[in-house]
């Protein structure tokens, strides 16, 4: 039976006590999105100035959950100074990491293509949130932050 | 006197063996389950009526002629009975069983509130609303142009009713809970149904978590329509209805149609059946409306007095317990006062999500709830997303509140910043 240290490993509880790249960002020349998950009250608000096809800043605002403000603030390292293309191969990673249980249970994966989204792709620190998988209430806490940056970067763009 | 003096009038042990869930373990801890708020656990009782009803008379209702059918159509003519007996209505015929309480009070609005509003009536809510009782109303109200107001909860957690006249004046309906689902405010029904009816208004209660925790007497409390659940009882989900006076479900027109609400059908048109089959559409909830029956069964043998004095001493423990570990890191969401409040206790610590919390209760065993409750209008109104919410019901006792307030404990160390 999964155990509550599968979901909140250390670097998790980390990153929830002392949030990364927390504030604002002057818009313009950033952009603002936010994303909400209405089941809970998660809100991530998210400020990215992309520039010459790199993420240059990004700062995070919002509350909710210990699952959602980690996995925001973790996203907001990973993404910092990341060209666009890296930075959409991270969330194409992560999300297959997430949604590995979903498609297991509609039987239209066993897990194998999760290796093609991973290839080349280091996750780092975000591999921590793996244990959320366990917890399938939880995935939407931990994917919030990641759908509204593709939100971001597509509108961006 | 203090309220640990009293004996608690339920022989709580006897009643959780009566529950084999309650047996179970989660992660290795006894099952601890504070939410029958959302929904209730079902006694041996109940699994075994319908277990029976299935292996020895299942067949379907009203239509045939052959033995065991006549013994199924018994069964569900004797939960209609059970219902309205425990209720005090006047007749059987005055309950309509529906799948939910959410249909039921969607039933008045697309019937009785169609044929009686115009644009400009007004219908009034309150803030401590479920979902159930406001969206029904807002979807009339984009239709029809009805005005909905709302009556506004006090700091302490109670209906605001100075403005009450004022709400009510033009008003042709006043929708209330019996009780809250988050806050635990038990509602002044009697009081507010004089109100509405000198003002011309007609009063619909959602007693969701009245019928379960409460004595409720329709009669007494005056209300036109009184919907309640099956699930929120001790018996199974899918069954649930709305009672309200004969005159009222006469006048109404039909629902749902099909099979069953009719008395003559023919190329041209229909005639309605008689009450309540006139609301009750198509193949019914059939085996569910047995385990209702032996739900109510199980609850009148303890009493539905007993589990009132039960609940009122298992709050009173659980809020001073919490009050005393937790002090004003714990913001508790509901008033102190005893004989106005139930044993739903919705809380939140300062620092710590909702989500978070509850995570760590189940990892003990505790089962309750995080979220907004079905009651997003009441979170805007106290200023939060979401609370935590644990209810206790007549298989819970005082070692099941200090097992939520260890666990919390727990869970404010965890997640100390």
């Amino acid at each position: 039976m999964p155990g509550i240290e599968d979901l909140y490993r250390e670097i998790i509880l980390d990153h929830y006590r002392a949030p990364r790249n927390r504030g604002e960002l002057p818009v313009p020349p950033a952009n603002k999105f936010e994303g909400f998950n209405p089941l809970c009250g998660d809100e991530v608000v998210l400020y990215l100035d992309v520039d010459g096809g790199a993420v240059k800043d990004v700062k995070i605002a919002g509350q909710g959950c210990s699952i959602s403000q980690a996995s925001s603030s973790m996203m907001s390292s990973a993404v910092k100074g990341k060209p666009v293309e890296e930075i959409r191969r991270l969330i194409r990673a992560f999300k297959a990491l997430m949604s590995i249980h979903e498609s297991k249970l509609e039987g239209e994966s066993d897990g194998s293509d999760l290796a093609d989204e991973l290839e080349g792709v280091r996750l780092g620190d975000l591999e921590a949130l793996q244990g959320v998988v366990k917890f399938p209430v939880r995935i939407k806490c931990a994917t919030l932050a990641w759908n509204t940056l593709q939100q971001g970067l597509d509108e961006a763009s | 006197m203090s309220v640990t003096d009293v004996k608690d009038p339920l022989d709580v042990d006897r009643i959780k063996a009566d529950f084999p869930i309650l047996t179970r373990q989660v992660h290795g801890k006894r099952l601890v389950y504070l939410d029958s708020a959302n929904s209730s656990q079902k006694p041996e009782a109940v699994i075994d009526a319908m277990d029976r009803h299935l292996r020895e008379y299942y067949a379907n209702i009203h239509r045939g002629v052959y033995a065991i059918s006549e013994e199924s159509t018994a069964a569900y003519l004797a939960a209609h009975r059970k219902i309205a007996h425990l209720l005090n209505a006047a007749s059987w015929r005055e309950i309509v069983f529906t799948k939910n309480i959410t249909e039921a009070i969607n039933l008045v609005a697309y019937t009785w509130a169609r044929a009686n509003l115009r644009e400009g009536d007004a219908i009034v809510l309150t803030q401590m609303e479920h979902h159930s009782n406001i969206v029904p109303w807002q979807i009339l109200a984009a239709e029809r142009g009805v005005e909905l107001r709302w009556i506004p909860i006090t700091p302490e957690y109670r209906l605001d009713t100075t403005e009450l006249p004022r709400l009510l004046d033009g008003a042709k309906l006043l929708a209330v809970a019996g009780m809250s689902n988050v806050l635990g405010t038990i509602n002044d029904i009697p009081t507010l149904t004089e109100a509405a009816h000198a003002a011309g208004a007609l009063v619909l209660v959602d007693a969701a978590q009245a019928v379960p925790h409460l004595p409720v007497d329709v009669q007494a409390w005056g209300a036109d329509f009184v919907g309640f659940t099956g699930h929120k009882m001790l018996g199974p989900s899918g069954i649930g209805g709305l009672w309200a006076r004969a005159e009222l479900l006469d006048a109404m027109p039909p629902f749902l149609g099909g099979g069953e609400m009719i008395s003559d059908v023919s190329f041209e048109g229909f005639t309605t059946n008689e009450l309540p089959w006139k609301f009750e559409a198509g193949t019914m909830p059939i085996v569910e409306a047995t385990g209702l029956a032996a739900a109510i069964d199980y609850l009148e043998a303890i009493g539905l007095d007993a589990v009132r004095a039960h609940e009122r001493q298992l709050a009173g423990y659980a809020l001073r317990a919490l009050r005393e570990r937790f002090d004003d890191r714990l913001t508790i969401y509901g008033h102190d006062d005893l004989d106005e409040r139930g044993a739903v206790i919705s809380f939140l610590f300062e620092d710590i999500h909702a989500h978070d919390v509850s995570q760590v209760l189940d990892e003990d065993g505790v089962c309750v709830r995080a979220g907004h409750h079905c009651a997003k209008p009441l979170m805007r109104v106290l200023g939060v997303p979401a609370t935590t919410r644990a209810s206790f019901y007549v298989y819970n006792d005082e070692a099941d509140a200090d097992a939520l307030v260890d666990s919390l404990v727990t869970a404010e160390k965890f997640f100390a910043i």
